[in-house]
């Protein structure tokens, strides 16, 4: 069914547009494209609402890519001051904003969109764990997500330098510091990643650099990949039942249904939903309460004056939250260190999730208690990682987070257990409909 | 378990609890009210631009509360020679930090800047340009109990008069009044403060009507798409 390139190659009806196309069509799979991908891609007829993140993910990553076009063309990566004193990035975001014809509309396009990326990005993954899409045989196509994720965590943290207001500056300069935490080649890392011995210009322009082709075209690549990957085995479902197991007279599965034209009106009524929401962002709230666009962000960068508080953006503060919570030095090694080392396991454990999980079904529907509680417990623990990663260390809130990080590690690295002890019903043969 | 739920629940309340408590007053919105932006554009320019800069503010951009390029010419067009030009600050910046401690900040983007978890920017205008107080122990004999040892002076300490802070009550006092009323004064201040919120987005207006129609038309297209939705699936059962 996916990526069958054994499609036959169209026939002209004669028409000058037919004519075209079958000139086209023997020199370049267009109908193999179009059939293997769309019109012939069969998926389960039983998506639910889960199932429109991944289509917005697109949207967003779209959005994105042609709001930041323009914005390249308007914005200056240099953190020189100018004649009135400030730096030249922090007031060419100003100009793009006031002097620009429609500038404010692509900018806070860009900077909602950034925060709605991970949101739909989130729930995506969410939905992937509802259902056990990451199961056999979709390991690839899971792993190809987590990369995604990582790359998208790259494409925000070195974009969110360029305004550079002070939380731009702060931020990076946390963050980057946090590689300065290794034994032996931190410090030397550091300032190589850097480009300085503070995050400067030559900081700027590297991320610039990145933001704006480096990271865009590894996830464009892998996005490609994890689309391919998908088309190749076919989409998992609520129920997480293979509907290529039973297929009708025509060699389609019975419970299958053309991606086009089925899906793609389906997403489109998806897409509209998104953008209502998208737009009372961008119009009526586009600080999103100072979480989208930080308030201390208005302030240009300045070196000399560090903030009281420096929290990163929403997307980051479960896994920075995670970090905080290591306040232990083990064999001699810096309580950072470990705060790194948890961080960054943090987000890779996720890879891992095709192996851990050995439970006899995919979906959520048929499994027993224990994992509907794993799961509960590691998502409450996630937002409150969240909520305490935008808050001022305090006592309370490093034990709490201390807590939470155990039941999202817990979440991961008891799995090979519950998953196996636990309840489960047998699936159905077919897909329910609700 | 029932511990650990109890900190869990109380670990969002506690947070709460550990931020500094600011009591802001609610800065009345004068948004769309050119007389009462054009008023404030006038005390912005006549008190504020002398140390403070508008750098990301040309003065042509006035014409967006009501008045002319002649108008801004005639009466506004202090600091810059072209209508065109940014609001550039009159003091030279390095004699301001001699003079105050420290480089007066850029004032074009203070009303967003100043937001917090406290409330709104204007809110926290409103209430610190209200809360000078009289202080001997200052070099510029003004404090502020919004800002603790600012380094401003009391600008418009003739309109408003001296307040004394009472160090029982922890209230401020009328000690002397000014040239206005106490009202007189807060409506002065709400007019500032609604321009400095002006400045901070000048297309705020137009970014919420545009808004509106956005959302109307998409809410046509839900029902379009909606139904053609509707049309493909009639036959998946």
């Amino acid at each position: 069914m996916a990526a069958n390139t054994n499609f036959e190659k169209y026939k002209s009806d004669g028409s000058i547009p037919g004519n075209v196309l079958e000139w086209v069509d023997a020199r370049f799979p267009a109908t193999a494209m179009w059939k293997g991908h769309l019109s012939e891609y069969y998926a389960p007829k039983n998506f639910n609402f889960w199932y429109f993140f991944g289509s917005l993910a697109l949207l967003v990553l779209v959005l994105q890519i042609v709001t930041g076009i323009f914005l390249v063309m308007h914005f200056k990566p240099d953190a020189s001051l100018n004649a009135a004193g400030v730096p030249v990035a922090f007031a060419s975001v100003e100009y793009i904003m006031r002097d620009v014809p429609w500038g404010w509309l692509i900018r806070y396009m860009h900077s909602t969109g950034a925060s709605a990326f991970f949101i739909v990005v989130f729930l995506h993954m969410f939905r992937g764990m509802l259902y056990g899409s990451y199961r056999k045989p979709r390991e690839l196509i899971w792993l190809f997500g987590v990369g995604i994720f990582l790359c998208l965590m790259g494409e925000a943290f070195f974009g969110y330098l360029l305004p550079w207001g002070q939380m731009s500056f702060w931020g990076a300069q946390v963050i980057v510091n946090l590689f300065s935490a290794i034994p032996l080649i931190g410090p030397d890392l550091s300032v190589w990643l850097r480009g300085d011995f503070v995050v400067g210009d030559a900081t700027l322009n590297r991320f610039f650099s990145f933001h704006v082709i480096a990271m865009p075209l590894v996830l464009i690549g892998l996005v490609a990949a994890h689309i391919l990957a998908l088309h190749e085995v076919g989409s998992n479902n609520p129920d997480g039942v293979e509907i290529k197991k039973l297929k009708g007279e025509n060699g389609h599965p019975l419970d299958g249904i053309p991606f086009h034209p089925y899906y793609t009106v389906k997403d489109i009524v998806g897409v509209v939903v998104f953008l209502m929401v998208f737009s009372c962002v961008v119009f009526f709230a586009p600080e999103g309460g100072g979480y989208f666009l930080e308030y201390n962000n208005f302030i240009p960068a300045d070196p000399l004056k560090t903030p009281p508080h420096i929290a990163p953006v929403w997307y980051f503060t479960p896994f920075y939250s995670i970090l905080r919570a290591m306040v232990w030095p083990i064999l001699g090694l810096d309580a950072k260190f470990w705060g790194v080392v948890a961080m960054g396991a943090s987000v890779v454990i996720f890879a891992f999730l095709p192996w851990l999980d050995r439970s006899p079904v995919k979906s959520i529907r048929y499994r027993g208690p224990i994992y509907k509680t794993f799961l509960t417990l590691f998502v409450i623990a996630f937002v409150i990682l969240g909520y305490l990663g935008t808050q001022p260390p305090s006592y309370w809130g490093e034990k709490v987070s201390q807590v939470c990080s155990l039941i999202y590690f817990g979440f991961f690295l008891l799995m090979p257990w519950y998953s196996k002890v636990d309840k489960y019903t047998p699936e159905p043969e077919r897909v329910t409909m609700n | 378990m029932k511990k650990l739920l109890t900190a869990l629940l109380f670990a969002p309340l506690m947070a709460l609890a550990s931020g500094a408590a600011l009591h802001l007053d609610k800065a009345p919105d004068v948004s769309g009210d050119n007389a009462a932006l054009q008023n404030g554009a006038k005390l912005f320019v006549n008190y504020c631009l002398n140390c403070h800069g508008a750098s990301f503010m040309r003065y042509n951009r006035l014409t967006g509360i009501g008045l002319t390029e002649q108008q801004i010419k005639d009466s506004l067009l202090f600091t810059a020679d072209k209508v065109g030009e940014p609001m550039r600050v009159a003091i030279r910046p390095d004699e301001a930090k001699q003079w105050f401690g420290a480089t007066p900040p850029d004032l074009t983007l203070i009303a967003r800047a100043r937001a917090s978890e406290h409330g709104p920017g204007a809110d926290w205008l409103y209430t610190y340009l209200r809360s000078f107080y009289r202080d001997d122990k200052r070099p510029t004999g003004w404090n502020n109990v919004v800002f603790e040892n600012v380094g401003m002076p009391h600008i418009l300490w003739e309109m408003q008069g001296q307040q004394v802070l009472n160090h029982e009550t922890h209230k401020l006092e009328l000690a002397v009044p000014g040239t206005l009323s106490p009202a007189e004064y807060d409506k002065q201040i709400a007019d500032l403060v609604g321009f400095l919120v002006y400045m901070g987005e000048p297309i705020a207006g137009l970014r919420k009507q545009l808004g509106i129609a956005v959302l109307l038309f998409l809410g046509v297209l839900f029902v379009v798409a909606y139904a053609l939705k509707r049309e493909y699936w009639k036959d998946v059962h």
